[in-house]
């Protein structure tokens, strides 16, 4: 850790947070039930700016069966005073009905980053102003970035002469096809260098 | 007595102020913008989940076509992200190609910037004026990799290719020969290098003329200055980032407070507004093509003393040449990996940021070490931007709103992703 992170580390640590440091970023993970708190408290503490909020969707993680819950809220946060960054995640507690509190109160650039989040991964937030869709079509049904969404979607338009209007027809011009399959190989280097860097750490011992 | 109702209309999304798709619906009072809702997503092409479904290289091209103004730095930011969680870093020359580059783009965007906001605003002529340097540089895109706008030239490990010993020059054709040819490859005889050093002596005159054109213009000042004026809070409280965060006078560049690249190699200042209106960022971002223009010139320099390598030696992760693999069965072994497969990259996750001319352009990756993303998310500064949009014009006229279209620099490629 540079001097710089781990003052901004121990700073957070006195605040009660308990961040986590990889490859050089701190990250803070909280349930969902605090997750309101855990913001305004990150707020107070000098984190001017939210840079980032997006949903993910952790069905089909890795090649192991998923243990945790599947969506999560990751927000980035950037503090200019300090001059560092932390990224806070929480796990929405419900799988069939994600939905976490709104953060809009505290940074409101969080406004078109939980529509997004509410569009492409169905989270909902809970207090946000106007929580509609925003980048698919008006009328979309679904949420596309979900895992098991087909990368070709559910429906493509056409033009129809004989009604005279665009109309919507399940997708038949296009074929799933997978051209490189997806593969987890377990590479010995990285394997070997993350056991090292966990001998290292004195929390680890 | 008469009723008088606020009345709805459609800005866009095709209007030519409205920088491509934007469709803007605004409730208005007579002239008077009571409330305005931008409708994004035409555009959408569900660039974080295309790149889900295939191997990290082959989505270094839809970065470009993020914000299809500044295009290597969008690759930038995606390719230290994965630089970052394989750990691996790139050759110093190839940091250095990178930053000059990033510079190059820099210039590009605010060229694109000042042609077509004056455009919006009435003044035609500075349209033609930066299109005529903005064909220079693209010039200098198509001689490092092939195309002039989206070049994929940036790999996780270095560049594609080092940079050319000789600049593409001018052929004669029906239009141009004779003193107009040779005129036109005056610059062009010798390598990218050389043309890039006669380009940035030349660069600040031109930038001269852009401001005999627009800075003391009545017009110009009478559309911009005290429109759309952001407070350093708000600015702060929007997540508003590069000029637009600056013209606000908050003094935030990535490239000075957390350095990438050759960044921290590089003398260069920080241009601030005061007021924080459109006027103001007009100013920063002028200062600003001065700026990269100096960064250009310094990574001209060390370019010139600096030969080496721009790609890592590493076959994991960059393919071998093709004299390797005619010789030698594991590099053999290792292009045919690479390009069928790809590398897996080690479980975990990232945000890499770079310092677009927008703003902040980050990369959220996550890892779960296989050969394709889990996930990417793109932190785009103009979608960012654009969400500040109904706060900041509230109370404007209608004219206004276009002058904050322009001044907001937003590029629909990287709003709707």
């Amino acid at each position: 850790m540079t001097p710089r992170l781990q003052k901004l580390h121990d700073a957070l640590v006195q605040a009660g947070f308990r961040p986590t440091e990889r490859l050089g970023e701190l990250t803070i993970e909280v349930p969902a039930a605090e997750y309101l708190a855990s913001a305004k408290k990150l707020k107070d503490f000098g984190f001017e700016q939210l840079t980032d909020l997006c949903g993910v969707d952790y069905a089909a993680y890795g090649d192991r069966p998923r243990e945790g819950m599947r969506f999560a809220t990751v927000v980035h946060l950037l503090s200019l005073s300090q001059n560092g960054r932390v990224r806070l995640r929480a796990f929405c507690a419900d799988d069939q009905f994600p939905v976490l509190p709104s953060i809009v109160e505290l940074w409101p650039s969080a406004n078109w980053y939980e529509r997004e989040a509410f569009d492409l991964y169905g989270i909902m937030f809970e207090g946000h102003p106007d929580l509609r869709r925003i980048l698919t079509d008006y009328g979309f049904v679904g949420h596309p970035f979900r895992k098991d969404f087909p990368l070709i979607g559910n429906v493509e338009v056409r033009y129809d002469e004989k009604l005279g209007r665009v109309i919507y027809e399940p997708v038949t011009s296009v074929e799933p096809r997978v051209l490189v399959p997806r593969t987890i190989r377990h590479d010995s280097r990285y394997d070997q260098a993350q056991a090292e860097a966990a001998s290292n750490d004195p929390a680890q011992k | 007595m008469q009723e008088i109702k606020n009345y709805t209309i459609n800005f866009g999304p095709q209007h030519p102020a409205a920088h491509g798709v934007l469709r803007l619906v605004l409730e208005m009072d007579g002239e008077v913008i009571q409330r305005a809702d931008p409708h994004i997503g035409l555009l959408h092409r569900a660039t974080e989940k295309l790149a889900e479904s295939k191997p990290y290289n082959q989505s270094i091209g839809y970065m470009d076509r993020l914000d299809y103004v500044s295009m290597m730095c969008n690759e930038h930011a995606y390719v230290r992200a994965i630089e970052k969680l394989l750990g691996v870093e790139a050759p110093i020359r190839a940091q250095y190609i990178r930053t000059m580059f990033d510079e190059i783009t820099r210039i590009l965007n605010h060229l694109m910037w000042i042609g077509s906001n004056a455009l919006d605003l009435g003044a035609m002529a500075v349209f033609l004026y930066a299109f005529r340097e903005r064909e220079e540089l693209m010039d200098c895109y198509e001689a490092v990799s092939g195309a002039r706008m989206h070049a994929t030239y940036y790999r996780p490990g270095g560049v594609y290719r080092d940079l050319p010993e000789k600049m593409p020059q001018y052929r004669e054709s029906r239009w141009h020969k004779g003193r107009d040819l040779t005129r036109m490859n005056a610059w062009r005889e010798g390598s990218l290098l050389d043309f890039l050093d006669a380009f940035t002596k030349d660069f600040p005159t031109k930038v001269d003329e852009y401001e005999t054109l627009l800075t003391d213009n009545r017009i110009w000042k009478q559309r911009t200055v005290g429109i759309g004026v952001v407070p350093p809070e708000q600015a702060l409280a929007w997540g508003m980032t590069g000029p637009m965060l600056r013209g606000s006078g908050v003094e935030w560049d990535l490239r000075k407070k957390q350095p990438y690249a050759a960044y921290d190699a590089m003398e260069f200042d920080i241009p601030v507004g005061v007021t924080g209106d459109c006027y103001d960022r007009y100013l920063v971002r002028v200062e600003e093509m001065r700026q990269s223009n100096r960064i250009v010139q310094q990574c001209v320099r060390w370019l010139r003393e600096n030969p080496g390598e721009v790609m890592l030696r590493n076959y994991k992760v960059s393919p071998p040449s093709r004299e390797e693999m005619k010789d030698d069965m594991e590099a053999l072994i290792h292009h045919f990996k690479l390009f069928t497969e790809g590398y897996c990259v080690p479980e975990g996750e990232t945000y890499c940021a770079v310092e677009a001319p927008k703003g902040e352009f980050g990369c959220y990756l996550i890892s779960d070490g296989a050969n394709k993303p889990f996930r990417v998310k793109l932190r785009a500064p103009s979608f960012v931007h654009l969400s500040s949009m109904d706060s900041i014009i509230r109370g404007h006229m209608l004219p206004d709103a276009v002058a904050m279209i322009g001044t907001y620099d937003v590029v629909f490629g990287e709003v709707d992703r």
